[in-house]
């Protein structure tokens, strides 16, 4: 039985799909769009460029979500960040090493910096050991990333995933080895203890917005400029669906 | 595995999950729960692959030349010692309840109290680290939630004004959780239809 649920849901996705492609291919022959500057991501490029000189490390973690789970697709924002983090340092004496609480997530954070290191001609850089598991269970995982800010001397932490409030356990030691860190999740606990604790804290859908930032793809760029239109499609409905409940048309 | 092969088995997949998602008729849904079965299995194999890695890493640091890590043969003598008793005694035996409560429970305790710790030395330097007004907004309606979930003002419930008054406040969070999580959403939605469309190939290593 095909519901009114399933349809608008199937024509918000080819929608989707169809504001992308259009967009991507609009900006093929143009500039990419300016987006307006985010001072996070402006201190993160910083970081970055602050460790290749000092040939510190870059830590980027990526939350314990399951690959079977909703709230995986955080993740795949944050491997998209790795993506770009490994690129751009691809020249530091010490590669970025990227720490996740789930066994799927791990074994993606390998193939990312792989594909990473083969796009930038330099496949040697690649070391397995870079991407780890550190726990599954969500405080085993704080518990094993806690180990990392510690011992292996990182000068600029990204906390991009599904993370709990114990997160702030990692974004602490970061700040007590004096560390940048900045932090953003899907999770509404994390994001409040974040607030609180990280040095540059992301608040709701900024956080998918961060390899556009960083300079990934035409596609990236394409699909923030989707999500800001779906924004104001969203506004509309609420706006007018108010309305039209006050005048008793609903 | 190679793009673009890979890429056009994670696409079908992809969008054959989403259409038996959205579409549920017969055939889809029969594609749609095997092709989830199949991905659970393969993420409890991931599990296992990322479980083997990891002691591989700590096995490395532990035999290193150079800053040798002696904790992580602490790692390694609880895994094999867990893992030997897991498979021996199974996961539901006494013994094995009781390495779970009495070791693991109290371990992960005792990071919640450190947490609750830091967070509230956090909240306390958050002025000093961070000033403006959204750490001004962030203090306050901390403090005016954490008295209205105390119930300290349970007993002014009964008074017409407060009671509203006290509704409305209560709803604040909700609504601007949902304003968070709306955008949470639509940004999650052009995330995943990236990975559907092959433009992002976190699989592609």
């Amino acid at each position: 039985m095909i519901s009114l649920t399933g349809v608008l849901g199937l024509g918000v996705v080819f929608l989707t799909i169809a504001l992308i492609i259009i967009l991507r291919m609009l900006g093929k022959d143009r500039e990419k769009p300016a987006f307006r500057r985010i001072a996070a991501f402006d201190d993160l490029k910083k970081s970055i460029g602050l460790a290749v000189e000092n040939g510190s490390r870059i830590h980027v973690t990526l939350g314990k979500s399951s690959l079977t789970q909703p709230t995986n697709t955080s993740a795949l924002a944050g491997l998209s960040t790795l993506d770009r983090i490994a690129q751009i340092s691809s020249s530091s004496d010490k590669p970025p090493v990227a720490t996740s609480g789930d066994g799927g997530l791990t074994l993606l954070s390998q193939d990312t910096l792989r594909s990473a290191y083969r796009n930038v001609h330099a496949p040697e850089l690649y070391d397995p050991g870079r991407g780890r598991l550190t726990g599954i269970t969500p405080m085993s995982y704080i518990a094993g990333t806690l180990h990392v800010t510690t011992h292996e001397d990182v000068s600029a932490h990204v906390m991009i995933g599904n993370f709990g409030p114990e997160i702030a356990l990692v974004a602490e030691a970061a700040e007590h080895a004096g560390a940048f860190s900045l932090a953003a999740s899907d999770s509404l606990p994390a994001q409040a203890a974040l607030f609180a604790v990280a040095e540059k804290p992301i608040i709701g859908e900024e956080l998918f917005a961060a390899p556009t930032y960083l300079g990934a793809s035409r596609s990236h760029s394409a699909s923030l400029q989707v999500q800001d239109i779906l924004r104001w499609g969203v506004i509309v409905v609420l706006i007018g669906g108010a309305l039209l409940k006050a005048m008793g048309m609903l | 595995m190679r793009a673009p092969l890979s890429t056009a088995i994670a696409i079908a997949a992809g969008g054959l999950t989403l259409l038996g998602l959205l579409i549920p008729v017969d055939p889809l849904v029969a594609i749609r729960t095997r092709l989830v079965e199949w991905v659970i299995v393969l993420a409890g194999v991931a599990g296992l692959v990322a479980i083997v890695h990891l002691l591989s890493v700590h096995w490395r640091k532990m035999t290193a030349r150079r800053n040798k890590n002696f904790n992580s043969a602490f790692l390694l003598i609880a895994f094999v010692i867990t893992f030997i008793t897991g498979i021996t005694l199974k996961p539901s035996h006494p013994t094995m309840q009781r390495i779970v409560t009495h070791i693991q429970v109290p371990i992960e305790a005792s990071l919640m109290g450190v947490l609750a710790i830091s967070l509230t030395v956090a909240a306390i330097r958050l002025f000093q680290k961070r000033g403006g007004w959204m750490s001004i907004v962030f203090a306050i309606s901390a403090f005016v939630f954490l008295v209205i979930g105390s119930g300290l003002l349970s007993a002014s419930a009964n008074i017409p004004v407060l009671k509203d008054v006290l509704a409305a406040v209560n709803a604040l969070p909700i609504a601007g959780a949902r304003g968070i999580l709306m955008g949470v959403a639509l940004g999650s939605l052009t995330t995943g239809l990236r990975v559907l469309l092959g433009s992002d190939r976190p699989y592609s290593g």
